[in-house]
């Protein structure tokens, strides 16, 4: 039988705010544990939340962002249940009414079709905080640092056919949600968790198959991996005779497997309501103007920017704008270097292996984004050459400062001057009277290879910074 | 100096008659000699009320006093205090101390009120008796075998004897007029919004609102004065300026217009009180007042829909006393589950209890629509009640209880008719209007609530007109027996 996997994901994103969302206190990572719990994150008695606003901003900007509609009134609801690292005994979240309404972002296939999938809803909510089972002999420890950071939480519609397509959902929204600066995606430290619900149907069938959903995965990677052992045991187990249950599964990166975590029965009734200490937010429509003319340019318009004010590839600035920071830093390069093909095959070239080697951010690249402009400004100069530049580039790495510096330090300066290419290209030729003879009884179709012979001569005797345009015209014209 | 009110000691102390530390010193020491009997206070603050005084004291030489300078009062145990306990009347928190002032504490403290302690109460002001206390039933100073009314029984039992000038309370379905009713006091349940909620531990939310509890209408709006105002830090509170409560004492009230509810002159109301009621409606009447008939047609739903909102809202308030970080943990838990069961099961009483138990109900997937949902449409209907009400009336006047009070244990055993004690009060907190209970003439020789209610923020319309009827008549200068 012919299966079809269908698939939808619940992301939560981590917003960038300064302060947690119904408390003042600080969202930083990596704090000891309970420095960054206030009175109303620790759940103490008689203490109220009171919302921070940038939080709503930022839910705005990403709705405004995937074209859905901002809810003039949400709510905000008591998600009941027990747990140590939940403070008050519940969450609060939006339930019925939430913040961002439907929505569609747009994906583009291996095949290079676009397909759009549905965003149901983005609602914001107050994160838990975190029970630790290392360190403590046989008890939990509580760490409340996380507790009120808050999330927003984007629910798809069950649009995606493959893991493939999953990841790529993801991906975008990754990508948007860090374009406009409201999360700052690091999935390592958690600040982008996804939940998949996957479920399989016959080919053709309309309805949809008993899902399951799969929990906190913190990569693009096991998402993939995930859904895929996921789909397969599905299939398996129907193919046996099976039934799929509707039950929660947590995805073991190490043993590349799902297992069951608790079935729908288990599953907490979590008694909403709408909490009584917060008002229904309301968001007029100037508000969310000033938001609108404070959005930053979207990947897929930059994209298009890219391809029609620089005449770059459909494939350099698909990679280029894969991230707001490497397409800013684009941006910077070509401007200052003026050239930007030359700026994008630096950007993507030899930044990209290097900051890939060495592990870091492009924004905390060592060489930033006006000196990289310099050293292409160089090559487009043509004080230097491509090749020299690369060894510039390592030294600015290295901190030995500018383009400019490492370049007079270094006399790394191209030999235009042509009076001494031309002294250099009558040296090598007098030293090689053979190969000359050589040369000029060869058949012309074997000729230009066999230049090379004198041009890496005459590099090499300038210590590659005679100019190689020059050379090669020299030569030819002297050979002949 | 105890048998005055809180504005003639306030005079008295900044004429340097008095000093704050002499009537503070006299207040502990009637605490002392008389509480016995009554257990009003869980908590006494000598020293800290003694430095308390002694700085105010300094303010008043200083000539830095306000009208609350040196005024020892009490809070009832709901209030988080910085460094002293707050119970909540619960064996959970039998050992609590926040870290942090109540708004509403900080702001009389600011205003240089003198805590000299705080008052027992219902368990988390679950309670129309003030028996459900961990830390013992309090006795009503009029008669010590019967109950001085709940939740906020100690506060009011505290200001009818005069063991403090006056004191705070909070209700949430009648805690603050009913208790004040069944000991001869008057008591003030403000606009939902208009104190602060920050540091007050909630029972529910959308209903729970800080009052003051006085010996007269007057020292009411006093007190209010300093305890109302938006908050920042609660969500809830009201942004908008305070009135002058005290400068609108003067005003007449001929020509005011006083709605009757017919629903609320029913059977249920005992014949005592009626009557006492209708004295002090025709003493209105009397002083110029217009007496107009109106109408709650659904008035008689509040108790039902409130017993599902305040349950409901209270199963998810109490979830966090869960004995992981602070209030009662039950010894060795043997797993997670164990902890939170015997935690919870030792720390709260039978009626906290009944109540999480309703309110988990109400609220499950599959009854919320039926109940919560519904109660919450009610609220609406009553809401609309009071405002075609209030189309043809300034203040509505009527019963604040339907009887006087009633013995210790008489009612222990029957929720529902321990329920019904708030049948004429409820319908204000769903509504979240102000309502305040004044003194009516005694029946049999006991107090008498006269309630009245106002439209949304209308505190000062509501003062005055309790303040003009106490101006001509002595219901709220009775003391009891012993305690005068």
């Amino acid at each position: 039988m012919q299966w079809e996997t269908v698939i939808g994901l619940e992301i939560h994103t981590q917003l960038a705010t300064q302060s947690k969302i119904f408390s003042p206190a600080s969202t930083a990572f990596g704090a000891a544990p309970n420095t960054q719990a206030s009175l109303i994150d620790l759940g103490m008695p008689g203490v109220l939340p009171v919302l921070n606003r940038e939080a709503v901003r930022m839910a705005v900007r990403f709705g405004k962002a995937i074209g859905a509609h901002v809810a003039e009134r949400s709510v905000f609801a008591r998600k009941n249940y027990f747990y140590p690292d939940l403070p008050k005994g519940y969450q609060i979240s939006q339930y019925e009414l939430p913040v961002v309404g439907e929505g569609r972002v747009e994906i583009v296939l291996d095949d290079g079709v676009v397909k759009t999938i549905g965003v149901t809803r983005a609602h914001l909510e107050e994160d838990a905080g975190k029970s630790l089972h290392e360190d403590f002999h046989g008890m939990t420890g509580i760490d409340l640092n996380r507790a009120g950071t808050p999330l927003l939480e984007i629910v798809s519609e069950p649009d995606m056919r493959s893991a493939k397509e999953a990841v790529a959902y993801a991906k975008k929204i990754h990508q948007i949600v860090t374009y406009i600066g409201i999360c700052d995606g690091n999935m390592q430290e958690g600040s982008f968790r996804m939940d998949a619900n996957v479920s399989v149907r016959p080919k053709g069938q309309a309805e949809f198959g008993t899902r399951a959903e799969l929990k906190n995965i913190n990569s693009f990677r096991f998402l993939e991996k995930a859904i895929n052992f996921e789909v397969e045991r599905q299939i398996e187990l129907i193919e046996d005779g099976g039934k799929v249950v509707q039950e929660t599964r947590l995805y073991d990166s190490a043993k590349d497997e799902t297992r069951s975590m608790r079935t729908k029965e288990e599953a907490n009734d979590y008694r909403y309501f709408p909490d009584p200490d917060l008002l229904p937010l309301e968001i007029d429509a100037a508000f969310i103007a000033d938001v609108v003319a404070d959005m930053p340019e979207l990947p897929d318009a930059r994209r298009a920017r890219f391809e029609s004010d620089y005449g770059l590839s459909a494939y350099d600035a698909d990679v280029l704008t894969a991230s707001r920071a490497q397409a800013d830093c684009f941006e910077t390069v070509a401007e200052v270097g003026g050239d930007a093909k030359l700026a994008a095959n630096w950007v993507m070239g030899e930044l990209a292996a290097a900051l890939n080697k060495a592990g870091v951010d492009i924004d905390a690249s060592p060489v930033a984004a006006g000196a990289l402009g310099k050293l292409v400004a160089r090559i487009k100069d043509n004080t230097i050459s491509g090749k020299i530049a690369k060894d510039v580039f390592a030294a600015m790495w290295a901190g030995e400062g500018d383009a400019d510096d490492v370049i007079e330090a270094k006399g790394l300066k191209q030999i235009t001057d042509s009076g001494a290419i031309e002294a250099l290209v009558d040296e090598v030729l007098a030293a090689n009277a053979e190969q000359v003879e050589n040369y000029r009884n060869a058949d012309p179709a074997k000729q230009p290879k066999m230049l090379g012979f004198f041009v890496g001569q005459i590099m090499k005797k300038s210590q590659g910074k005679a100019n190689p345009q020059q050379v090669n015209a020299l030569l030819r014209k002297k050979l002949s | 100096m105890h048998d005055k009110t809180l504005a003639q000691l306030s005079a008295a102390l900044q004429a340097r008659k008095t000093s704050s530390v002499e009537l503070t010193q006299h207040m502990l020491r009637r605490i002392k000699e008389l509480d016995g009997r009554l257990n009003s206070f869980v908590t006494v603050t000598e020293a800290e009320a003694l430095a308390q005084a002694l700085i105010a004291d300094l303010r008043i030489a200083a000539g830095q006093a306000g009208p609350l300078t040196g005024i020892p009062i009490a809070h009832k145990d709901i209030f988080c205090t910085r460094e002293v306990r707050t119970s909540c009347g619960s064996r959970m928190l039998e050992d609590f101390v926040a870290p942090y002032d109540a708004t509403v504490v900080a702001r009389l403290e600011q205003a240089g009120a003198v805590m000299l302690g705080k008052t027992n109460m219902d368990e988390f002001a679950m309670g129309s008796s003030n028996e459900t206390s961990h830390f013992g039933a309090v006795r009503n100073p009029w008669d010590d075998d019967t109950v001085p009314g709940g939740s906020s029984g100690g506060s009011a039992a505290a200001v009818a004897a005069h063991l403090c000038v006056a004191a705070t309370g909070t209700d949430t379905g009648g805690s603050i007029r009913q208790p004040a009713a069944l000991t001869g006091i008057t008591g003030l349940k403000p606009t939902y919004g208009r104190c602060s909620r920050w540091g007050m531990i909630a029972f529910a939310s959308s209903l729970d609102q800080a009052g003051p509890m006085a010996r007269s209408a007057e020292d009411a709006a006093m007190l209010l004065t300093a305890m109302a105002g938006f908050d920042e830090r609660d969500s809830t509170s009201a942004d908008r300026p305070v009135d002058d409560y005290v400068g609108a004492l003067g005003n007449d009230i001929r020509g005011l217009r006083i709605g009757i509810v017919g629903e609320f002159m029913d059977d249920g109301l005992d014949g005592g009180v009626g009557a006492s009621v209708q004295a002090a409606l025709d003493e209105l009447q009397r002083l110029g007042a217009e007496l107009v008939d109106v109408s709650l047609p659904n008035a008689h739903l509040s108790v039902p829909a409130y017993y599902v909102v305040a349950p409901a809202e209270c199963s998810s308030n109490l979830a966090r006393f869960d004995g992981v970080r602070y209030g009662h943990r039950c010894e060795d838990p043997k797993d997670l589950e164990d902890l939170y069961k015997r935690s919870r099961s030792e720390g709260f009483g039978a009626e906290v209890k009944r109540r999480i138990m309703i309110g988990t109900y109400a609220l499950s997937a599959g009854y919320y629509d039926a109940y919560y949902l519904k109660a919450q449409k009610v609220r609406q209907l009553i809401a609309d009640d009071f405002r075609r009400a209030f189309e043809r009336c300034d203040v509505i006047a009527g019963p604040t209880a339907p009887g006087t009070a009633f013995r210790l244990g008489d009612k222990a055993d029957d929720p529902v008719s321990m329920y019904l004690q708030d049948i004429y009060t409820i319908a204000v907190n769903l509504a979240g209007l102000p309502g305040m209970s004044i003194p009516a003439p005694a029946s049999d020789g006991m107090p008498v609530g006269l309630q009245l209610i106002g439209d949304y923020f209308d505190e000062a319309r509501l003062l005055n007109v309790a303040h003009q009827l106490q101006l001509a008549t002595d219901w709220h200068q009775q003391a009891p027996k012993g305690f005068e």
